[in-house]
């Protein structure tokens, strides 16, 4: 790429939008994905006996649905991200592509 | 070729064979429906292998698969990576042991995967060609980046190896009475035909056919535990909580993590271990662009996030199952320790289970895919490791105007060499306390090739001399105070008590590259800085949108 291309996407509005919007999107799914982790490791390191609390009458305790929920938003927050980022983001991606040319 | 792949083939029968005469001097009897499938394995992946050989003609092709690998394809691979042995049978292991806190684990092994999806595989398919330094490189200066990166890649990859290989030869020992230098060879000469001759296309596949196989067992398991228990979890864990000796203690979090620093240090290891990991990283550039690259995270999450709540299961049924089962208490050793050990120790939990859910025939079963799995996943690791030797340091270091098929050639050479190294170690290591070898290969990982490819994507400030340094002293520290710490100073070398009381150097040692990284970037006011800084603009262009990214090849 030619510097003058490089100048040319850098001032192109739908360039910074792609990059401010994908950015605050990509970083506020790892914040919300770090906090839930760390909130869970903290847990375990300080109060380890809240995660053992029981559900009901039987031996269930809140520990194992936390956990099993964690695996789980794990995986929707990957089917979100890869959603918009394939969709609104490539097009983005594109269209700055098509105007270079 | 296809002469010396049948000969491979009916050598590797007659190893068999051979072990089989002898098996009456290992632990376990013969295991002839175990061996037939594992025999199929092969064959099927041998008939592959030829097939990718014909396909793989260039570099690219070999490093990469052509790049035409598909998203689904390639989530299922790097599932197929991420579950090894190591993770089907340790996990399983662990809550058949601690219950609760084997899950915890899992969910540090997950974690990591989201944040690899947010942050790192768009920019790393967008910049890189063959391998992670590809990326690390991209800007900076060949030689040193390459050097540190390839001598990262390859301790990785080896340490990795020797957990793998010392792993296979005990598995089947221990499953297929097989003597123990005989698996590790045949591990070890299957992995080289693998690699040599099929490349990334191949290696794709077998850990592709190899996730099918131990996803679709699992979840036979699984569901069979569960509907002994008219699919109850409750009832599941209220026998589970009966019968163990720690009784309602398995259902919460015990001593596995106990102090905060160990845990956060812990979290980190497994968060950006995973994201440094040479042969994880080079399975994004094995599809054609960042989109498919998204996708691979998203099923490779789901999948190995579905395996984990599998893996939890079959611990459980394993408690309710095997422990206690007289069919599988190990005598010998009850009459010295006492208790109720089984055969083997708590990693055969799951191979037991099968036993107990699927008779024979499903023993065979479990036991032929666990061992696939150790040959795929060490695939995976040669072929990074060898990526490491003749893309980085052979054709961007030591001859940088080395043709394609020089490279090719070095790159086989070093398949081969690597193969043989696993097996020279595999056996050095057998009677070795290797318990820390994957620890101080996720810190390795963390710590030295994770922050330095972290920081050339996302800031633009880094410098050559920066992300030199401060990687080294990243790796520097990880092992020192692997060496110093509880596991290897006082375990091994028996020492009374460890200099660094923690298991888990990560917090420490990510620490220290990240912060000696930035010092000697912004301290560095070289002209080779400047410029530097000024190409991060175009980088930066490249890994947001694509311009100018390698494509897939047309065949």
């Amino acid at each position: 790429m030619t510097q003058e291309q490089v100048e040319q996407v850098k001032n192109n509005p739908k360039y910074q939008e792609l990059v401010s919007k994908r950015s605050a999107f990509a970083w506020m799914l790892s914040i919300i994905m770090l906090v839930i982790y760390y909130a869970f490791i903290m847990l375990i390191a300080f109060k380890p006996e809240l995660l053992g609390m029981k559900t009901g009458e039987g031996v269930m305790t809140i520990g194992i649905p936390i956990g099993i929920a964690i695996i789980v938003i794990s995986f929707v927050l990957t089917g979100i991200y890869a959603r918009r980022a394939n969709g609104e983001f490539d097009a983005l991606s594109q269209q700055i592509k098509d105007e270079l040319r | 070729m296809n002469r010396i792949l049948w000969t491979a083939l009916l050598l590797s029968a007659g190893l068999f064979a051979a072990g089989a005469l002898e098996g009456e001097v290992a632990k376990q009897p013969l295991n002839v429906s175990a061996i037939v499938m594992f025999l199929l394995f092969v064959g099927g992946t041998l008939g592959i292998t030829y097939w990718a050989a014909k396909r793989t003609k260039t570099a690219k092709d070999f490093y990469t698969a052509g790049g035409g690998i598909t998203g689904f394809q390639n989530g299922m691979a790097i599932a197929g990576d991420y579950m090894s042995a190591a993770s089907f049978l340790g996990i399983s292991g662990l809550v058949y042991l601690a219950g609760f806190d084997g899950l915890i684990y899992s969910i540090g092994f997950l974690v990591g995967w989201p944040i690899i999806l947010f942050l790192v595989s768009e920019r790393l398919r967008n910049l890189g060609k063959y391998t992670f330094a590809d990326v690390a490189a991209y800007r900076l200066k060949q030689t040193p980046i390459r050097t540190l990166a390839a001598f990262g890649s390859i301790a990785t990859v080896i340490l990795y190896l020797i957990a793998q290989m010392v792993g296979s030869g005990k598995l089947i020992q221990l499953l297929f009475g097989l003597p123990y230098e005989y698996a590790v060879i045949l591990v070890g000469a299957l992995m080289i035909l693998y690699v040599t001759f099929g490349g990334m296309l191949a290696t794709t596949w077998v850990q592709i056919i190899k996730a099918i196989l131990l996803l679709s067992g699992a979840t036979f398991m699984a569901v069979a535990v569960l509907s002994h228990y008219g699919f109850s979890p409750e009832a599941l864990f209220a026998k589970a909580v009966e019968v163990h000796e720690k009784g309602e203690a398995i259902m919460a979090p015990g001593g596995l993590v106990s102090d905060p620093i160990s845990a956060i240090s812990l979290g980190i290891a497994l968060m950006f271990g995973t994201a440094g990991l040479p042969h994880i990283l080079m399975r994004f550039f094995t599809v054609a662009d960042a989109k498919e690259a998204r996708k691979s995270v998203f099923y490779a999450t789901g999948f190995i996030g579905y395996f984990y709540i599998l893996t939890f299961i079959i611990g459980f049924g394993a408690i309710v199952m095997v422990l206690n089962n007289p069919q599988y208490l190990d005598v010998a050793k009850q009459a010295i320790e006492g208790g109720s050990p089984i055969i083997g120790d708590k990693n055969m939990a799951a191979i037991h289970l099968s036993h107990a859910v699927g008779g024979n025939f499903f023993l065979g079963f479990i036991s032929a895919v666990a061992f696939a799995t150790i040959l795929a996943v060490v695939s995976g690791l040669t072929l990074a490791g060898a990526s490491a030797v003749s893309h980085d340091l052979y054709a961007n270091v030591f001859n940088k105007n080395a043709t394609e098929a020089q490279e090719m050639k070095i790159s086989k050479i070093s398949t081969i060499a690597l193969g043989i190294v696993a097996i020279f170690l595999g056996i050095a290591f057998e009677e070795q306390n290797i318990a820390f070898v994957v620890g101080l290969a996720f810190a390795i990982a963390a710590s030295a090739n994770f922050p330095v490819l972290f920081l050339s994507m996302f800031w633009k400030k880094l410098t050559t001399r920066g992300a030199t340094i401060g990687g080294s002293l990243g790796l520097a520290t990880a092992v020192v105070l692997v060496v110093l710490g509880p596991i290897v100073w006082v375990d091994i070398l028996g020492n009374a008590e460890a200099v660094f009381p923690y298991k888990y150097p990560a917090l420490f040692s990510v620490t220290v590259a990240f912060v000696a990284i930035w010092f000697f970037s912004v301290t560095d006011k070289s002209q080779t800085a400047k410029d530097e800084i000024e190409a991060f603009d175009a980088q930066d262009i490249r890994s947001q949108t694509g311009i100018g990214a390698e494509g897939a090849s047309a065949h």
